[in-house]
């Protein structure tokens, strides 16, 4: 949990609340914005995605915090990926905002432009989001996102990291975790799976960029993305959002486990979800119930190999010791004694009060 | 629109992605189930404990008051004297600790005795007559769904006062009386006429001479069973359900059993007995057991009161002799099957009265020689309607072979008042009460239930840890003197809170979840809600079962396709 939330993301009920969707017992404005029938269903049925697809889900999370925070004021400028194509297969489209598709790697640069024309004709008010896979954004997009980070352009760009290009067959991409398999990745030799030693820390990056506002989140915590994009909506200038989406196909899981997956990632601490200011992590989310990699590892396919025909302890040993380093890193298991007091009387506020 | 009027390169007109109806690719789909909380299951007395901690949550007390008495009438006696079932079989005992249900009902049922709440009686009577003999709870349980059920209904008793053990064998620290009457005081206003101090010596003359079609025994178990203990003449025995009544009803004021009182025994009544005799002003109160704690028929929270009460238990123990202000007690030892054997070791023990509460027996003379009646073990055989050999009387409560408890005998009197109006009605239902009858016919969600949800199909992950709310305690020594409630109710908030900790098992608590992680808007949300809060929209769910797993409360199951 983060330090002062005014959205709600503190507020526990004992029986649903803090992680749930919604909670009849809650006034609307406490429930999260996918509670509300009218959420502005970004992108909405019909869209080709896989069952259980992660990303189709991540961005309706995004897209539609970001409408509800901008009164539905939003362009989108979206990289070639997944996400485009599942989503508009010409003449159909799924997308219920302004959204155009750019190349696999320019979309910071499609969204700087959209900004500077707006910025041009006097338009104040709208805004603009650019948005792409890993891909397009941890490997081909890099120079373009950096430059508008560089620049300060007023964009929030989310990245939605599904740890491969999966849309043209699942091929390592600088956000693949370590010894996971893929297409060009295959589960052989000594060190089986993708490489270690390689990739990429795309949120650290930005972050490096000193830019007003950084934020990791997954699918597996919706009130804690959605506040993180109402935070971003409010501050101008250049911001990016990294986002855990689970992806069935690669990552070889059932569709079913799609958010299960995501919050293994952040309990195992494998994926730190955290917060940042020009420069400087502000708020980490504590891991709730800490479990080993193994849980997370064990449920994917791209990391069968590391279960049978022999068991490979090395590697899953490795695995854990860079879930430990960001534990340790990041201070994901530590609890202000503070913030506990506080948060528990708020708690029997909201309990006893209502 | 011709292409010459498109812009550059474009040739199509823009459409939606809603034109492609991918449910088509579904193999399995998701569907809202309603499932039987493990409370619901457990409770003796049939309620659907789930459903009317749903209405609790909100601060609908009304409702929720109304739902536990469509099974039964004394939420406010339940909620002091149940050993409680529902909250031992309560799954979020296995995140914290289980929801204070018992609180919860109590604070319902002193709620409406304060507000005044009443039950309807029913419009139309079905002109059928139906005698209860007995006004214990099993008596006055199925007096009170008779009278709901349109009978008229006469019951009888012999004690001057309505209640049972409940009056005469629950002491009043434990039963506020002025909470039982409140609660019977319902029944009586439902039409039921009470014929009190009316002794029923044989059942048939008693059905013919008052011209009823049906009767139901409910008598108890109102003797104390007295084991043989060789005694001197001088020496004062007496047993403890004699003792509760005297306590309650004696004309000779209370009982005088003197300074120190060995109690034989290791039950519930055992434990009343000793924290009576402290409270009559005995300096020691002795149990004397033969078994090991683990082995102790009383219910622990009993135990615990009584030892923090300052009762000795002698454990091992069994008493060989009574002899005028002295007892003497063997020391047991168990063999492998857990039987106490005599070691031959005795010792001597200052006891100026010693109170048996070695159990309790049926008194059954009133159908001696019945004609279909069996009698085995001191108990009346019925069948599942509760039912007698005998066409048109039932038994049920004490009388027949079940745990002799309040809530028991409460839901046997549910279970006779449906038999019974099965029977006049003509409707063979070998079967008895079924999982229907459990099931509340106000709750979301279609009635009959399917089966129990276990823990492992909730997704605990999205109820948050939460302290258990006790029930502040009197102090021991305030509660040893007096005959002052022992456990105190919850007030409004932590009543509220306490509910709130429901975790809603196998039934939809409205918290959008499904609503929210569906990747493909596949789920609608009911305005105003139908059988259920969300329905799905199948031409575009893909059926991949997130909504199922996401579910906090194993309320979505997911189905194959027929394909």
């Amino acid at each position: 949990m983060t330090p002062a939330d005014p959205t709600g993301t503190r507020l526990k009920f004992f029986q649903t609340g803090s992680f749930a969707a919604g909670n009849r017992l809650l006034d609307a404005e406490q429930r999260s914005v996918q509670a509300s029938p009218e959420r502005a269903n970004a992108i909405t049925c019909g869209h080709r995605a896989c069952q259980g697809c992660g990303e189709a889900l991540g961005a309706r999370y995004a897209l539609d915090a970001a409408m509800r925070a901008t009164g539905g004021d939003l362009i989108a400028a979206n990289a070639t990926g997944c996400l485009e194509v599942f989503s508009t297969p010409y003449p159909e489209s799924s997308w219920q905002l302004p959204w155009i598709h750019s190349l696999f790697g320019n979309a910071p640069a499609v969204a700087t432009g959209v900004a500077a024309a707006l910025r041009a004709k006097g338009n104040t008010h709208t805004r603009v989001v650019g948005q792409g896979g890993d891909g397009g954004t941890v490997d081909i997009g890099m120079a373009c996102l950096s430059g508008m980070f560089e620049r300060g352009d007023d964009v929030l760009y989310i990245c939605y990291d599904n740890e491969a290009y999966m849309n043209t067959g699942v091929q390592r991409s600088g956000a693949t975790p370590e010894a996971a398999r893929t297409s060009t990745t295959q589960a052989v030799g000594e060190e089986p799976g993708a490489p270690w030693g390689q990739g990429k820390n795309a949120a650290l990056i930005a972050l490096a960029h000193e830019i007003p506002y950084v934020a990791t989140a997954t699918i597996g915590d919706l009130r804690d993305l959605e506040r993180k994009v109402q935070s971003a909506m409010e501050i101008r200038g250049a911001r990016y959002i990294h986002l855990l989406v689970t992806c069935p196909l690669g990552w070889g899981s059932p569709s079913s486990d799609s958010i299960k997956l995501a919050r293994l990632a952040t309990e195992t601490g494998l994926f730190p979800v955290w917060e940042g200011e020009r420069g400087d992590i502000v708020s980490v989310s504590k891991i709730r119930r800490l479990q080993p990699v193994e849980e997370y590892l064990k449920l994917q396919t791209r990391f069968r190999h590391l279960f049978s025909p022999t068991r490979r302890d090395d590697v899953i040993a490795r695995i854990q010791a860079k879930a430990d380093r960001n534990i340790e890193r990041f201070g994901l298991l530590e609890v202000d004694s503070e913030e506990l007091e506080h948060s528990e009387e708020q708690e029997l506020r909201l309990e006893g009060g209502s | 629109m011709s292409s010459a009027d498109k812009p550059f390169a474009i040739t199509l007109d823009v459409g939606s992605s809603l034109a492609n109806h991918t449910g088509s690719w579904r193999t399995e789909r998701p569907v809202y189930v309603r499932k039987t909380a493990p409370c619901g299951g457990a409770c003796p007395a049939g309620e659907d404990v789930q459903q009317w901690l749903y209405d609790a949550e909100e601060g609908g007390y009304e409702a929720a008051w109304r739902k536990i008495m469509e099974r039964n009438p004394f939420p406010s006696v339940c909620g002091r004297v149940c050993y409680h079932p529902c909250e031992t079989a309560c799954n979020r005992a296995q995140l914290d600790e289980a929801v204070g249900i018992n609180s919860v009902e109590r604070f319902l049922g002193d709620q409406a005795i304060a507000e005044g709440w009443t039950i309807e009686p029913p419009r139309e009577l079905t002109g059928k007559r139906i005698l209860v003999v007995g006004a214990g709870p099993a008596g006055l349980s199925a007096a009170y769904h008779l009278a709901l059920l349109g009978h008229t209904v006469s019951v009888r008793d012999a004690a001057p006062a309505a209640g049972g053990m409940l009056r005469y064998g629950i002491p009043k620290y434990r039963l506020p009386r002025d909470v039982l009457d409140a609660e019977i005081g319902r029944i009586r206003d439902l039409g039921v006429s009470f014929e009190l101090s009316h002794n029923v010596p044989d059942v048939v003359a008693e059905k013919h001479s008052g011209d009823f079609d049906a009767v139901f025994l409910a008598v108890g178990a109102r003797l104390g069973s007295r084991t043989y203990i060789p005694a001197g003449s001088a020496a004062r025995v007496i047993d403890a359900i004699s003792l509760l009544r005297d306590v309650e009803a004696g004309s000779a004021g209370p009982p005088q059993l003197g300074r120190r009182v060995a109690v034989y025994g290791g039950g519930n009544t055992a434990m009343d007995a000793a924290r009576t005799a402290k409270r009559l002003g005995a300096d020691d109160s002795v149990v004397i057991y033969r078994r090991t704690r683990d082995r102790m028929p009383a219910h622990e929270s009993e135990l615990m009161e009584a030892l923090q009460e300052g009762i000795t238990v002698k454990w091992l123990s069994t008493i060989t002799r009574a002899d005028s202000g002295r007892l003497t007690v063997e020391k047991m030892v168990l063999d492998e099957d857990g039987r106490p054997q005599g070691t031959g070791e005795f010792e001597e023990l200052d006891a100026d009265t010693l109170v048996l509460a070695t159990g309790q027996q049926t008194d059954l003379s009133l159908v001696d020689g019945v004609d279909g009646i069996t009698v085995e073990d001191t108990c009346v055989t019925v069948d599942a309607n509760l039912m007698t050999g005998r066409e048109g009387i039932f038994a049920g409560g004490d009388v027949t072979p079940t745990e002799r408890t309040a809530t028991v005998a409460i839901g046997h009197g549910r279970r006779a008042a449906l038999g019974i109006d099965r029977w006049l009605r003509g409707i063979v239902a070998p079967g008895g009460a079924t999982v229907s009858d459990s099931a509340s016919e106000t709750g979301i969600g279609p009635a009959p239930m399917s089966e129990e949800v276990q823990f492992p199909a909730l997704n605990s992950w999205y109820y948050s840890d939460a302290p258990h709310a006790v029930r502040p305690q009197l102090e021991a020594a305030r509660r040893a003197s007096t005959f002052d409630e022992v456990v105190q109710g919850l007030d409004e908030s932590t009543a509220l809170f306490e509910a709130r900790r429901c975790m809603s098992c196998g039934n939809c608590l409205a918290c959008d979840n499904c609503y929210g992680v569906c990747p493909d808007n596949a789920v609608i949300k009911l305005d105003p809600p139908g059988a259920y809060a969300y329905a799905f929209d199948l031409d575009f769910c893909k059926g991949c079962g997130l909504c199922a797993q996401e579910c906090p409360c194993g309320a979505i199951e997911m189905q194959p396709e027929q394909i």
